[in-house]
């Protein structure tokens, strides 16, 4: 009996209309966990370099984490893995809700998908019962119709459907994944199940999930709702609201977001509008907000309400979450939220990412401001700024006219149309366009999460480390006093670094110096591989300050549930085994270290020699190479040593 | 008619955010050991959750029955909003299913749309559907309260308080209580008969 998991995997081939089940091998489990370790795992050993994103040879992975379904809180996530259509590398995304729970009770870890359908078809997954039915009905259809003709045709309102729209059944590149609560946003997944003619997968699950020392597990889980109480009483002192001082990404009706409006860049990235947040426009915000929204709610298992219902008139209730409620406001540079919300609403029906669209239709007004987007390339585009952003992103989710380069993606869309295009291209790494944040001087932290993270995402990447400094001593006092979470033996360097902040020699960009800077990165990196191995929301763990999970009970919550013993430095090891089997894989695909290189601009102020430094003390600390290459000792400690061979025979390192 | 203390769990459906952590708890709790195995399927309390219509409503087992009742309720969500709070509460009171049944037709929900019909938000186990019965043997699950536990577990867990439990005290008829067992019995009695249930214990102890 596997405990924690359910021990099979789901293999599907499109091409043949074949479904297996295989159970899955429990060393896996011991070396990758499970979610984003063993889906990367699968992709390396199943996906060669040469293999197009567009080929029936990629795959495409739903991967639950290991704790899924068991009673730790929000351990709901799973991990989507593919090549990406936009980068050409690994990509991941993660999506909470009910999806990935119904998955391993219906008896599967995860969902290998293989092949593309001659014709459109939704997948139904009942228990042992696994079925590819024909899905030429739901074509055209929106997300969340798609959910409820699936859940009324099989007559199962309890089936949990992940699934495509518009945008994915044209392979845009910003197409995503909804299940309802649930998106799995960036890095264009969506199109890859759109190329694979995959519409949809419903599932309905009703198998027990085991754990394997109950009555010690259920103590852990007491503690951290115990903890959630705590935090959510007393938020953390001398941060800046909504930042880190709740738990939960972003609750939806989170009154204060002057941090976000008044330090993001709108538009394209442009304009920074510091002041922006006036006691006025604070009052339009929540009031929009708390008219709209009927109901806030969660995912399954989580203490915790960040997400929220929202209705608008004559509309249907959309299921919004994070950023949703103001990123198109930014991108738009309309600053009505009610109109906001009505756009991201019919962006999650058409299912895109609500981070790369609104940038990438202000991309294309710059260009047409500038003179390089003409009125013919243009035609019967509205001159009314909201209907001008509306027809954009119904031409990008229909591939018409321009719409059809745009849904390239921002970076192949600016070489696609030339003319000088390129020069407004200015948020991507790795071909992934970036949050809009473009500040002053470079912090060391900052810099080194952009330039490294393999998610291309800085929300998937920052936390842990207040990222601003606590300027009051009696705040600093108070949050290192308790400040458990902090990894075995760090415990004075961190506490230190936190006491120094706002003093004048801890200025950026030299600040905190090249050795903490890399310790600090790689401690809130290696905790997001541990939640996204084990499907723990980071809204409770890696995104936040002092959250209920750390690297102290995270052991305990694999041990007890799996029977397996891992202790700290193990599973230390487990995540970076997995944080360099992702690199290994993107490496093999040619992403080099140029690749990484934020914009120009993304700071004003630029220190290239420091940078350089910064950079190459991170990747030493890392255990990589100047270029950013793992070396042979460092895949030896971690069990690489089949990636270490590949390199060899690929010329990628040199045989030692 | 004697005095007892009564435990109550009141149900909120404004509060209730569909996380479904109620039923992952109960399973776990009815499990054994305590806590081993995890499956919403076996739990004595079900969220209704439908999310697109915004719909949120925790039902809790209220017990067995060896007959359909004679009419399927239908009903549609109002536009106008939900039921009010003492119309919820009604549902949560087990012991008055008409009760609630007769606010929930007067009330906010009404007959005109298949949308929610099955019994949808009916507590109780019957022969007409397989909600609220044991996955594998078909036994009927009934909320115990968590007897061995100061709150029920359902309510312990729901930290955004949709659930919370009421003491009080009340006149209740006094009548013999059945064990786990004995329900599990009278529900096969209902179902095969008597003399069938008693051929079949006779063959399988002879069988040993």
């Amino acid at each position: 009996m596997r405990c924690s998991e359910a021990g099979y995997n789901l293999e599907i081939d499109l091409s043949r209309g074949n479904v297996e089940r295989v159970e899955s091998d429990p060393k896996l489990t011991e070396l990758y966990l499970g979610g984003l370790g063993t889906a990367a795992k699968i992709l390396w050993d199943r996906v060669p370099p040469e293999v197009e994103p567009f080929s029936p040879d990629n795959l495409l992975i739903f991967d639950t984490g290991l704790l899924v379904g068991t009673p730790a809180p929000t351990a709901t996530r799973a991990v989507i893995a593919a090549i990406s259509p936009e980068t050409d590398l690994m990509g991941f995304s993660m999506m909470g809700g009910f999806w990935a729970t119904e998955l391993k009770h219906a008896g599967y870890d995860r969902i290998i998908i293989r092949g593309k359908s001659s014709e459109w078809v939704y997948l139904w997954i009942n228990n042992g019962k696994v079925e590819i039915r024909d899905a030429s009905h739901l074509l055209g259809k929106s997300t969340y119709e798609t959910m409820e003709l699936i859940q009324e045709e099989l007559k199962e309102p309890k089936a949990e459907v992940a699934c495509i729209g518009l945008a994915g059944e044209n392979r845009v590149y910003m197409a995503s994944i909804e299940a309802g609560r649930g998106s799995a946003a960036r890095l264009g997944l969506g199109a890859i199940m759109g190329d694979k003619k995959l519409k949809a997968i419903a599932v309905r699950g009703t198998k027990d999930i085991y754990i394997d020392r109950p009555a010690e597990f259920l103590g852990l889980c007491d503690e951290v709702n115990k903890y959630v109480e705590h935090r959510m009483r007393n938020p953390i002192k001398g941060i800046e609201p909504p930042w880190f001082g709740l738990l939960g990404p972003w609750p939806m009706n989170w009154p204060d977001e002057s941090w976000h409006f008044n330090n993001f860049a709108w538009g394209n990235a442009r304009h920074r509008r510091k002041g922006f947040w006036t006691k006025e426009y604070a009052a339009h915000f929540i009031l929009t907000l708390t008219r709209r929204i009927k109901r806030m709610s969660s995912c399954y298992n989580c203490p915790l309400e960040c997400g929220a219902l929202v209705e608008m008139p004559g509309s249907r209730t959309i299921p919004m979450k994070c950023s949703m409620k103001m990123i198109w406001t930014w991108g738009a540079m309309i600053e009505d939220i009610d109109w906001n919300l009505d756009i991201a609403g019919r962006a999650l029906e058409y299912g895109v990412d609500a981070y790369g669209m609104p940038q990438t239709i202000a991309f294309a007004i710059e260009l047409y401001e500038a003179g390089i987007l003409t009125d013919k390339d243009l035609e019967g585009m509205p001159s009314d700024a909201k209907e001008r952003f509306s027809w954009l992103l119904d031409r990008i989710v229909r591939r018409e006219g321009i719409g059809d380069i745009l849904a390239n993606g921002i970076y192949s869309a600016a070489r696609q149309i030339g003319n000088g295009a390129e020069a407004y291209e200015h948020n991507t790494i790795r071909k992934h366009l970036q949050i809009g944040i473009k500040l002053g001087k470079v912090d060391p932290i900052y810099f080194l999460w952009f330039s490294t993270d393999e998610k291309t995402c800085i929300p998937q990447i920052e936390g842990q480390v207040p990222q601003a400094p606590i300027f009051n001593k009696e705040h600093q006092e108070e949050f290192i006093k308790d400040w458990i979470q902090i990894p075995t033996g760090k415990e004075e360097r961190f506490k230190q670094f936190v006491l120094e902040g706002g003093e004048p020699h801890a200025k950026a960009p030299y600040w905190p110096p090249i050795d903490l800077a890399s310790e600090l990165c790689d401690w809130s990196e290696m905790i997001r591989y541990i939640d996204n191995t084990t499907g723990i929301c980071s809204g409770v763990s890696g995104f936040h300050y002092k959250p209920p999970y750390h690297i102290h009970n995270f052991p305990l919550f694999i041990s007890y549930a799996t029977g397996m013993d891992v202790d700290e430095d193990g599973l230390w090891l487990i995540a970076k085994r997995v944080r360099n089997l992702v690199r290994a894989f993107n490496i093999r695909r040619g992403l080099t270290i140029e690749d990484e290189r934020p914009p120009e601009d993304h700071w004003k102020k630029r220190f290239p020699e420091y940078e350089a430094q910064l950079l190459e003390g991170y990747f030493e600390y890392k255990g990589w190479d100047k270029q950013g290459i793992p070396t042979k000792a460092s895949l030896y400690e971690l069990g690489l040593d089949y990636v270490y061979e590949d390199f060899v025979k690929r010329g990628i390192l040199k045989e030692e | 008619m004697v005095k007892k203390k009564k435990k109550v769990i009141k149900i909120n459906i404004d509060k209730c955010n569909g996380c479904r952590r109620c039923e992952m708890i109960c399973s776990a709790s009815h499990s054994s050991p305590k806590y081993s195995v995890i499956n919403p399927a076996r739990s004595r309390i079900r969220v209704v959750r439908r999310e697109l219509d915004n719909i949120f409503v925790p039902v809790i087992s209220s017990g067995y029955t060896n007959a359909e009742c004679a009419g399927r309720n239908v009903y549609a969500k109002n536009s106008a909003g939900g039921l009010n709070e003492s119309q919820w509460e009604a549902v949560a009171d087990k012991n008055a299913y008409e009760k609630w049944d007769a606010a929930a037709k007067k009330g906010a929900y009404e007959q005109s749309d298949t949308k929610y019909g099955e019994c949808t938000f009916c507590g109780v186990s019957c022969p007409s559907r397989d909600i609220f019965k044991e996955p594998d043997s078909g036994l009927p699950l009934k909320c115990d309260m968590c007897e061995d536990q100061e709150e029920p577990l359902c309510v312990q867990w729901c930290m955004v308080n949709a659930l919370t439990c009421e003491e009080s005290e009340e006149e209740v008829e006094e009548e013999a209580k059945l064990g786990d067992m004995k329900i599990g019995l009278k529900s096969l009695v209902d179902k095969y008969g008597l003399q069938k249930l008693v051929d079949a214990v006779a063959r399988m102890s002879k069988r040993g």
